[in-house]
């Protein structure tokens, strides 16, 4: 590490960055050297001059000559070159590297120069130049330490193709230990020579198979580019690959919409499930449920801003805090409405719906009026950012914990209506509730806590929501036509029918989606669901019995 | 017909027609008659408010229909509306001619600015007003009448077919904020310019249509009323106080529903067609779930199962909704909205109506039983006959 400068905390990153490239530098020339024969100093300073001239095909061919050179300048150079932080004077022939520091040097022999010359003026680029210098550090890039850089560098090459990268690729395969770094350098090798005239019908062949092994939509896109000048083997070849990569492409896009099939899933089940409790369990009708889902979110933001303010170091532990704070807040709300409002109305379901959705706009308009209208910033735990590859998916984490965490919720939800004192009391006031009340069950007091069970989960859900969606007043609003949909359709009073009906509602929808567009898929669900209310009117997993009509 | 109509007015419901009437009259005349300014003239942009509040009370008498006699609670009376509107607008649309921003004389300017070659099938006809007209009744009716058809034949009761009527509208809202819908998406219809060669924005034109939808008020009205004192309204009445026991008298409930639940979105479709030249616009908006329960709020303040009390709701919250929200207290109108769902539904089930009916009924009654006991106690003359 340097030694603390002076400076500013950002010029300190900036020049600890630029120490980082030039050490990496530093290893590439010796890996370099230890390979390539050591060139004179005579072309590499030619070759310099001639960025000079002001003549593309000057340019090109100093790019060239300056990023197979070996010299320790040559990645300043062509970065310069790139960003238009080189300069030459026409006249002297001496061409300068401004470092984005602000200090100048002499391309040539690196010595430091005080100004530039009066007359000097940036090298200028075309298009096709561009892709010449982004080849060409690409190339430079090839050597780096860090796998990862080295990577995404053999990925650019993969992509240009370029065949001067070759004796790059070639050396560093060489050298390369790391088996994904390797694979990466073998298909950018491949790449090459299949666009490479002379190279041979097997080398050829070989490659097709590389790329073929890779079977994403770049290796398509690769060699369908193969023009037709290609021997025939090679063509017919290519060809197969092309549909064989094709096929294992619309494999990879069903499992990734079964992926997002479940995702949204897992979001509609846990906006639902605290629906499942109070209309599918109690009967009641809470069209303000949506709102504690989203003041669940609201709690996740408070948290979160303590944590901000106050222990900055407990940040990513703010939902673990966020989830029962949550469950309390909305839980005790929830108490509290169904002791103030629903308990009047039982028996009432058409009036309980105005009531609860008065409420809703009561609560939207107090959150608006504490947090203001906009959307709040809730951050994601450094636990659940970022994603990892499955194959040719993507998966994200917080998708996955998401998935992972509405499982978790509804299992112990499960079990606690099966095993818990409370449980028993609320299926046998679901049941009967005038035989419960007889047998000393306080039905009351069950009713209450019901209640408080179903909004505290839809306040779980808003912690985990806030995590994917824009925590605003209207968070609770997008989810409560889905969520009565899901309940609904999977039958009321059945937990499990709500599991399955949100699954199947989460990857119908995203089946639909490619072929029919986000909202028409949207409308044609909605629609679906509408005739299927008419086949079962009380869902898929209907209660039997006699209680047809309460 | 007209018999049938007029058949059996109590006092209340004759107040109500008689005042309708009047406004219907007395407004446009106040607001073209005397000066600009004057204490007794009706401003004209009031005169389009009031209009406004005519078609809502169209809208809440529809919902007042099948809620209050029949027992369906529809969260979703809102697209009916709106469809009637859009019907409306698409008239007014084609009657723009060639005097949009792009002077196209078929295309209205949104499907100039989308692309669109040539006018889709189903904007054919509306170009002409009996057709529109038609339309208005029609597209409402016929969605009501599937809708209807395949919901109540499977016995969707209750709130499951309150759910799935507001996810009808919800379904409606997503469709027509689509562009390619060719119902001009996010920004709908508007900048009209003529009505039936009116100049849609003139006094004139503005009076009349505030006349013409109080007009549809009374019909309207009588409609209701017309139904829901006939033996067919005994019937929905039955159906909405013991749905199943009606089914076993012998009654195709699904029938008697079915043709409630047609004629109420008939009826709000063409509130929404009268509103649309009133206000100017249509966007899909009209479609959002909560304008839908806003709507069912009206009938439930004013009264729900009394025809007068519906009407007298949708002008009585509309008309605070304007002072509210136009005023320094606008933060707090849906504190006030959300307290009245509440409140309404706790305190004052039978709205304002119907809880001041009682009131008076039960007053009677005292009074009737003093009358009786004092006389009692007298020991003198004889019980009077009872009112």
């Amino acid at each position: 590490m340097p030694p603390p400068s002076p400076h500013s905390c950002r010029g300190r990153i900036v020049s600890i960055h630029l120490l980082d490239r030039f050490r990496a530098l530093l290893l590439a020339i010796l890996l370099i050297s230890a390979c390539v024969v050591p060139t004179l100093a005579g072309p590499f300073e030619d070759a310099v001059a001639k960025f000079a001239n002001d003549d593309f095909s000057d340019t090109d061919e100093a790019v060239g000559v300056v990023a197979t050179s070996g010299n320790p300048l040559a990645f300043p150079i062509i970065s310069a070159l790139q960003d238009g932080r080189l300069s030459a004077d026409p006249d002297s022939k001496k061409v300068f590297v401004t470092g984005t520091d602000g200090k100048i040097i002499d391309a040539a022999t690196g010595a430091a120069v005080d100004k530039l010359p009066d007359n000097a003026a940036a090298v200028r680029l075309n298009n096709r130049l561009r892709r010449t210098v982004e080849a060409a550090l690409g190339g430079l890039t090839l050597l780096s330490p860090d796998p990862a850089k080295r990577i995404a560098a053999a990925q650019s090459v993969f992509k240009s193709h370029d065949e001067n990268a070759l004796p790059v690729i070639d050396g560093a395969l060489a050298k390369e230990t790391n088996r994904a770094v390797k694979a990466a350098f073998t298909e950018a090798r491949a790449a090459i020579l299949l666009y490479k005239t002379d190279a041979t019908e097997v080398e050829k062949l070989e490659a097709v198979a590389v790329v073929k092994a890779r079977g994403d939509q770049e290796a398509m896109a690769l060699l369908t580019g193969l023009g037709s000048d290609v021997p025939p083997n090679v063509a017919r070849a290519a060809t197969s690959a092309i549909a064989s990569i094709q096929s294992n492409l619309a494999m990879w896009s069903m499992v990734q919409n079964a992926w997002y099939g479940l995702s949204l899933g897992s979001v509609l089940l846990l906006a639902a499930i605290g629906l499942a409790i109070t209309f599918g369990v109690m009967g009641v009708i809470n069209m303000a449920h949506g709102e504690m889902v989203m003041i669940g979110a609201y709690v996740t933001f408070v948290v979160q801003e303590v944590i901000r303010t106050r222990y900055p170091g407990l940040f990513d532990y703010s939902l673990l805090i966020a989830v029962p704070l949550a469950f309390l807040v909305a839980g005790a709300l929830g108490v509290l409405i169904e002791r103030s409002i629903i308990r009047f109305l039982y028996g009432r379901p058409l009036e309980t719906l105005l009531a609860t959705w008065g409420l809703s706009l009561v609560l939207q308009q107090a959150v608006r009026t504490m947090f203001g209208p906009t959307n709040r910033e809730v951050g994601n735990p450094s636990w659940m950012s970022g994603a990892f590859e499955l194959g040719q998916i993507t998966i994200t984490y917080n998708r996955l914990w998401i998935l992972c965490f509405t499982l978790a919720v509804f299992v112990i939800l499960l079990a606690m209506l099966r095993y818990t004192a409370l449980g028993l009391e609320m299926r046998a006031v679901t049941q009967n509730r005038r035989m419960a009340a007889s047998m000393g069950i306080a039905t009351s007091r069950v009713d209450a806590l019901t209640f408080g069970l179903g909004s505290g989960i839809a306040g779980i859900a808003g912690v985990a929501l806030s995590q994917i969606d824009n925590v605003s007043p209207n968070l609770g609003q997008s989810y409560i036509i889905d969520s009565f949909m899901v309940v609904v359709f999977g039958g009321v009073g059945n937990l499990w029918g709500t599991l399955v009906g949100a699954f199947t509602l989460g990857i119908a929808n995203k089946f639909l989606e490619p072929v029919a567009g986000a909202v028409l898929g949207k409308i044609a669900i909605l629609v679906l669901i509408i005739l299927f209310i008419q086949k079962r009117p009380r869902g898929l997993f209907a209660l039997k019995g006699r209680a047809v009509e309460a | 017909m007209p018999h049938v109509l007029t058949r059996s007015l109590d006092r209340g419901a004759s107040i109500f027609i008689l005042v309708v009437a009047g406004l219907g009259v007395l407004i446009p005349l106040s607001n073209l008659l005397l000066p600009a300014g004057s204490a007794l003239q009706v401003p004209t942009y009031l005169v389009a408010l009031f209009g406004k509040y005519a078609c809502y009370a169209i809208l809440a008498l529809s919902i007042d229909l099948i809620w209050g006699y029949c027992g369906i609670l529809s969260l979703g009376h809102g697209a009916f509306f709106a469809l009637g509107g859009y019907a409306m607008g698409m008239y007014l649309m084609r009657q723009i001619g060639s005097r949009g921003v792009y002077g196209n004389p078929i295309l209205p300017d949104f499907m100039v600015f989308l692309n669109y070659p040539k006018l889709p099938w189903y904007w054919h006809g509306f170009d002409m007003f009996w057709f529109a007209a038609l339309m208005v009744l029609l597209v409402p009716g016929l969605l009501a009448f599937c809708f209807g058809w395949l919901a109540f034949r499977s016995r969707v009761t209750g709130v499951y077919l309150s759910i799935i009527t507001q996810a009808m509208t919800y379904a409606l809202l997503l469709a027509f904020f689509r562009n390619d819908f060719g119902f001009g998406g996010n920004n709908g219809l508007t900048d009209f310019k003529d009505i039936l060669g009116f100049n849609v924005q003139a006094e004139g034109t503005r009076a009349a249509l505030f006349a013409l939808s109080c007009l549809a008020l009374i019909l309207a009205f009588l409609i209701c009323r017309a139904v829901v004192t006939s033996k067919l309204g005994k019937v929905l009445i039955a159906v909405r106080d013991a749905e199943s026991r009606t089914r076993f008298l012998g009654y195709r409930v699904e029938s008697y529903k079915l043709f409630v639940f047609t004629l109420s979105a008939c009826m709000a479709g063409v509130a929404g067609a009268l509103y649309v030249p009133q206000v100017g616009i249509i966007n899909p908006s009209e479609f959002a779930p909560g304008n839908s329960i806003e709507a069912v709020i009206w009938v439930a303040v004013g009264g729900r199962g009394t025809l007068v009390g519906a009407a007298l709701g949708a002008v009585v919250v509309n008309y605070a909704k304007t002072y509210f929200t136009s005023g320094p207290l606008a933060p707090y109108w849906l504190f006030m909205l959300g307290a009245l769902f509440i409140l309404v539904t706790l305190m004052l089930p039978k709205g304002i109506v119907g809880t001041f009916t009682t009131w008076r009924e039960s007053r009677k009654a005292t009074e009737l039983a003093n009358a009786d006991s004092a006389d009692l106690e007298d020991g003198v003359g004889e019980p009077k006959p009872a009112e």
